[in-house]
Parts: structure tokens; C-alpha cells; sequence
């Protein structure tokens, strides 16, 4: 949340409620952060930690009902999207704002060809012909990365394979030049080695486009080769937002230290035994009072267990932090 | 392997398992789908063999096929140099307590109707194993084992998260003491944080019990740490086996290759070369002539096209390096 520079998007304590059989469950508690102009964004957490909702809100597609909006802003270019009426959302997105999702088959039309599907989003968003659309969705195909994407563009989502599938929706979604890619777990459902050619993709197409890209992802791995920043959630909250560097080099929340330490990750020296997160990610129907980390927490202590951290500046940089007892920085800050 | 002489506790040869695709009104048999095409390997007493492909490459097929849960098309699977393939099916059900599986998702894979006790001990039950009073000691025995509390036991897993139905998961394949486990993607399915738990508790179960597993992950990073030794599988056969450090320092085929820079590197400051395979991963229906792998090889020569290669040991005679690539022949 730099001050010299607009922010692209602005997200403001935003909070996301679910009616469910159990009773309200809140899957985004006072989110906050900032994009800005061909900047990527991280956000990693693990699973129901509220990832999706938060990247759905942005282009109000909240299911509704159970869901909805609680409270909170999100600017987007200086105008509230929150409680923008439908039809005005509809013209933001795919235009100005568009997402990628994990599985392509729930964005992709099973009854209609790759051509009938772009090409009404390029007449709809960007005006042109039949003719021309169809050309302008041969191009954005080929710069994909699909072979032969004048044959491929007549052809229907379930003849293509998994991988050609997620490219196709990248097409798709950047084919109206948006400011803002939102992207979810965009090559989860991928091989590792179909995973680097559509990431190498995404990272290609963002700086031929300038486009900022909120990319939404478990993998820090992910994290640490594509972004530049990255917030890292738990149960609904923001533990921290950090420069990648930062983050990776000396994570200040003990979650996001935690995270790092455990993930099993490629090793020069083999471990006898990996470290560990004890427990387990709480219900969101039962929250503790405190810190949602404490049950799990090296260092929490009464204070955590009864007061919930707010997310906070952390150093001149940009950063934040939820915690009471952070670790401390790359040089230790004075005791506030 | 360790020690060529003796036998190995499970000896997989030229083991192939194809299905058969079938079409038209006649539901005649139009194509094979050739999911696992001629794969050996041997596992000793008390070691890990990790297994790592892609998706669709055969790796559960394999595991399955190994303990006869799909019916094999040919080949031997020797338990202590006995096949199974030839026993009778009333004759296997004996053999079977010594081979047990864990799934990748420990949803779908208990029975949401039972409680954590009995379904524990339904093994027992079926084998008749001990008095009722044993077994329900076992049973506790057991869960302590996996670092739960015997309190549990009258609840049902739709109460657990995924990382406690797989630790119930794997008190029952421990249930009957196997000397071998199939242990499919395990982790896979649960969250990253409690991911390395399990791995611990499966490598310590390793260590004190001495069991033997067939660990089959798409993960090179989970792969790593719980196996002794890796075998590599492309399109329904093995491209590469070695032991876990061997293979992780100096990788041979070109297929393991790309797939260990693909892996994306939780270290924002180790920048390194990538490769990128070009195209998708062929159809097992239709596989390329030749080398499997001619298709994206990013070293492809002439014969790869046409010559399928030969497995050979780059390795020592006592530390084998096996790898089925043109470029080592
Ligand atoms: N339609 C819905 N109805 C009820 N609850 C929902 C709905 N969608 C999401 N939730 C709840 O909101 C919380 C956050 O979900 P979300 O999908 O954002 O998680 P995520 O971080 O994207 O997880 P994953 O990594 O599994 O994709 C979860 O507890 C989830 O159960
Ligand atoms: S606030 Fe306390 S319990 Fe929460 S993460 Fe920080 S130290 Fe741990
Ligand atoms: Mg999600």
C-alpha cells in the first residue's frame, strides 16, 4: 500500500459471508491490500482459507445467496466495485478485470466451440465483426501457444486436452487486453512439466500486455518464481503481506515460517524427519476468540489467546503483518 | 538393490496391464489402452521404491496391477519368489494380508457409515484374527500407532479432517502387520501443512516395522524424502530407476530431466534454467513408435523414432543406474 503511486485495485477490510446449514461462516475477515499497475500478486494459504472468495469478490461473483459482500470496499481504477449493479459488472469484466480458473471446463461452454465462445466476447467487449473477431481469436490461440489454431478454434472444449484447455481460457481471458488478470490456481489441475509451459505463458503474455496479475495459489514454490509480492492468508485472515525476498528470506508471522519450513521441497541433504505444523487448520465455524493461529503457535501466549492481531505496517517497505509476537526482521527493528 | 543374491521381498517382471476400449454398437474392442507395457522392479525387505510420473502415466495402474486389484495381462509379480498371479483368487485373499494399499483420498476410501473401530478392525474380523477382546486392543494399539487417541474410536470419519482419515487409513493397512504397502499418492489429497505429518509418520513406520513400500506420488519433493530408491514411469513404462540420491544428483533421461527443473523452487534467488517440453503427454491408446518420449524430447535423434531403447545400467554392477534412452547406447 505505497502512497506515491494509485494503486490499480484497492481492497479495504473486506469481509465475505456464507449462510450455511451450520450458521454463518465468514471465508474473508478484513482483507486488505493493494494492486498495482504490472504488478504480480501472490496469494497462498491453504486449502478454505478463503483464496477463491477473495479473487471471486473483485469481479462480484459471489455466489449469491449463500454468499455475499459484508463489508469492506474494492476500488478498482478509483470507482467501488462493491454494490455495483450487475449490468455495470458485466462490462467490467472480461474487459477491464478477467479471471482464470483452476478446472478450464467450468468456464469453458461444453456445447459451443472455442471460436463461439471467444469471438462473443471480443464483439461484445471490443465491437469488431464476426469476421474480424474470429481473427483476433486465431491470433490470441496462437499466442497461446496452440498448434494450428485455425483448425483448433472450430473444435469443442472436450476435444482438447487438459493443458490446451487452460490456454484456451487464457486466451479467452486476455483476448479484451484487461488491466487486471485475476488467476486461481491457474495450472493446479496440470502436470509439472504442462505447469511450466502454461506459467512461462502467463509471465509472457503479462509483460506484452502489461497487465497486473493477482495470482492465487497453494504453492509457494509458484509464489517465489512469479511474483513480487505475495500475502499469505489463514483462515479467512491475512497473516502477512511481504516483498517476495522478504517473505521468503525471513518470514516475520510464525504461520508463514511455519508454511515455508514445512512444505516438502527438493533437498541437497535428505532429512531424517520433515518439521511440522502441529495440529490442524481450525473449522471456520468455531473460531477461536484470539489469534486464529494460536492453537498451533510456538509463540503464542495469553495475549494470543485472547486478542485477535490486526494487520499492521511492517517497515518502510510496504509490508504487513498480523501478529503480536512476529519474528523479527532481516535487521531486527527497534521494540515499537 | 541391495544384496543381488538374496531374493527380494517383491519381484515385478515385464509386468503389463492394458485395457481394452471398447466402441460402436457392438461394443467390439476398438483400440488397447497400454497403461502399464512391460514394467520390472524389485523392492527388498523393509525398503521404499517411490514411483513418479505424470498423470496418466500408469503409476496406479501399476500399483494395482502388483496386488492384483486390476487383473494383470501378463507378466510375474513374485512375493518372496512366489507368483501371485498364478494363485487361485481363495488362495490370494490369504496372500493379501501381507500386501495392503493406502489411497490418495482418505475421503472417499472409508465407510461413512462405520466407526473409526470397526473399520480398524474389519480386517481382523475378515482374517479371524485373535478374540474379540484382542482385536479391540489391537485396534487401540493401532491408533496409537498413528498418534491418535483411543477416544476416537466410536466416531466416524466425516468427524476427521483429511490428514486423521488418512492416519485411520493407514491403522487399518497396518492392521494385518503387512511386510508390503502400495501407498498411492497419500498425501496429495491434504493440506500442505499437515502434508509433511504423514510423510513422517509413514517413514517412521518404515524404520520401526521394517515395511516395505511402493510409493507412488506425482511429487519429486515427497518422492525424495520417503524413498530408498526411484523409478521414474513415462507413458506406461519405467524410463529411469535409480537410488534416491543418484538420481536426484545426476539425472539421465531427458524425460527426468525436464520434470526435475520444472518443479518450481520455494527460493526466490535460485534462478535457474528451465526446459520446456513442447506438446502434451501422446495417448497410451496410440503411443509414439520408437522411444515413448521421441514425441518432446528436446534431444531426439533418428532411431529414437523408430527403435524402442533397451533398458541399460549406467551405474555400478552393485549400485545399478538403470535408464531406457538412445543417448546411453
Ligand atoms: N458457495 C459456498 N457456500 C458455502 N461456503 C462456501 C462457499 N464457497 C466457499 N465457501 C467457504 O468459504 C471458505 C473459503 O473458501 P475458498 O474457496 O475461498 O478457499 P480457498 O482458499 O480458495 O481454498 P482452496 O485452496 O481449496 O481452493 C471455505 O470455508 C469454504 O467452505
Ligand atoms: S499472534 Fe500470537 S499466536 Fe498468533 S501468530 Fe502471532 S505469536 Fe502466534
Ligand atoms: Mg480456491
Amino acid at each position: 500500500m505505497q502512497a506515491d503511486t494509485q494503486p490499480l485495485l484497492s481492497v479495504r477490510d473486506l469481509v465475505i459471508e456464507f449462510t450455511t446449514e451450520n450458521g454463518v461462516v465468514r471465508a474473508a475477515d478484513g482483507i486488505s491490500f493493494d494492486v498495482h499497475e504490472n504488478e504480480t500478486l501472490g496469494i497462498v494459504g491453504e486449502s478454505g482459507c478463503g483464496k477463491t472468495v477473495t479473487g471471486l469478490s473483485i469481479l462480484g461473483l459471489i455466489p449469491s445467496p449463500p454468499g455475499r459482500v459484508a463489508g469492506g470496499s474494492i476500488r478498482f481504477m478509483g470507482r467501488e466495485l462493491v454494490g455495483l449493479p450487475d449490468s455495470e459488472m458485466r462490462n467490467i469484466r472480461g474487459r477491464d478485470i478477467s479471471m482464470i480458473f483452476q478446472e478450464p471446463m467450468t468456464a469453458l461452454n461444453p456445447v459451443f466451440t472455442v471460436g463461439n465462445q471467444m469471438t462473443d466476447v471480443l464483439r461484445r467487449h471490443r465491437g469488431l465483426t464476426r469476421r474480424q473477431a474470429r481473427d483476433a481469436a486465431i491470433e490470441m490461440l496462437a499466442k497461446v501457444g496452440i498448434p494450428v489454431p485455425a483448425k483448433r478454434i472450430d473444435e469443442y472444449p472436450h476435444q482438447l486436452s487438459g493443458g490446451m484447455r487452460q490456454r484456451v481460457m487464457i486466451a479467452m481471458a486476455l483476448s479484451c487486453d484487461p488491466k487486471l488478470l485475476i488467476a486461481d490456481e491457474p495450472t493446479t489441475a496440470l502436470d509439472v512439466t504442462t505447469q511450466a509451459q502454461v506459467l512461462e505463458q502467463i509471465a509472457g503474455l503479462q509483460s506484452e500486455f502489461k497487465m497486473a496479475v493477482v495470482l492465487i495459489t497453494h504453492d509457494l514454490g509458484i509464489v517465489a518464481e512469479t511474483c513480487r509480492r505475495a500475502i499469505v492468508m489463514y483462515c479467512g485472515r491475512i497473516v502477512e503481506n511481504a516483498a517476495i525476498e522478504r517473505l521468503f528470506e525471513a518470514p516475520r508471522h510464525p504461520y508463514a515460517k511455519g508454511l515455508l519450513e514445512s512444505i516438502p521441497r527438493l533437498r541437497r541433504e535428505r532429512l531424517d524427519e520433515l518439521p511440522i505444523i502441529p495440529g490442524r487448520v481450525p473449522n471456520l465455524l468455531h473460531l477461536p476468540p484470539g489469534c486464529r493461529f494460536a492453537a498451533r503457535c510456538p509463540r503464542a501466549d495469553a495475549l494470543c489467546r485472547e486478542q485477535s492481531p490486526a494487520l499492521v505496517p511492517a517497515g518502510p517497505h510496504g509490508d504487513f503483518i498480523a501478529c503480536h509476537h512476529p519474528h523479527p526482521g532481516q535487521q531486527a527493528e527497534p521494540a515499537a | 538393490m541391495s544384496g543381488r543374491d538374496q531374493i527380494p521381498l517383491l519381484d515385478v517382471r515385464n509386468l503389463t496391464k492394458y485395457f481394452a476400449v471398447r466402441g460402436g454398437l457392438l461394443r467390439r474392442v476398438v483400440a488397447q489402452v497400454r497403461a502399464v507395457d512391460g514394467v520390472s522392479l524389485s523392492i527388498g525387505k523393509g525398503r521404499t521404491y517411490g514411483l513418479v510420473g505424470e498423470s496418466g502415466c500408469g503409476k496406479s495402474t501399476l500399483g494395482r496391477a502388483i496386488l492384483r486389484l486390476h487383473e494383470p495381462t501378463s507378466g510375474e509379480v513374485l512375493l518372496d519368489g512366489h507368483d501371485i498371479l498364478k494363485l487361485r483368487r481363495s488362495e490370494l485373499i490369504d496372500r493379501r494380508r501381507r500386501m495392503q494399499v493406502i489411497f490418495q483420498d482418505p475421503f472417499a476410501s472409508l465407510s461413512p457409515r462405520r466407526t473409526v473401530a470397526q473399520i480398524i478392525r474389519e480386517p481382523l474380523d475378515v482374517h479371524r484374527i485373535g478374540t474379540a477382546a484382542e482385536r479391540e486392543e489391537r485396534v487401540i494399539a493401532l491408533l496409537d500407532d498413528v498418534g491418535m487417541g483411543a477416544e476416537i474410536r466410536d466416531r466416524y470419519p466425516h468427524e476427521f479432517s483429511g490428514g486423521q482419515r488418512q492416519r485411520i487409513g493407514i491403522a487399518r493397512a497396518l492392521a494385518l502387520e503387512p511386510d508390503f504397502i502400495v501407498a498411492d499418492e497419500p498425501v496429495s489429497a491434504l493440506d500442505v501443512s499437515v502434508q509433511s505429518q504423514v510423510l513422517n509418520l509413514i517413514a517412521g513406520l518404515k524404520k520401526t516395522r521394517g515395511i516395505a513400500f511402493l510409493f507412488i506420488s506425482h511429487d519429486l519433493a515427497v518422492i525424495q524424502h520417503v524413498s530408498d530408491e526411484i523409478g521414474v514411469m513415462y507413458l506406461g513404462r519405467l524410463v529411469e530407476h535409480a537410488l534416491v540420491d543418484d538420481l536426484y544428483a545426476a539425472p539421465k533421461h531427458p524425460y527426468t530431466k525436464a520434470l526435475m527443473s520444472a518443479i518450481p523452487i520455494p527460493d526466490p534467488k535460485t534462478k535457474r534454467s528451465r526446459i520446456i517440453l513442447k506438446g502434451d503427454v501422446p495417448s497410451p491408446m496410440n503411443p509414439p513408435s520408437g522411444c515413448p518420449f521421441h514425441t518432446r524430447c528436446p534431444d531426439v535423434m533418428e532411431i529414437c523414432r523408430s527403435v524402442v531403447p533397451a533398458t541399460i545400467n549406467v551405474g555400478r554392477k552393485d549400485l545399478p543406474h538403470h535408464v531406457s534412452c538412445h543417448l546411453y547406447s
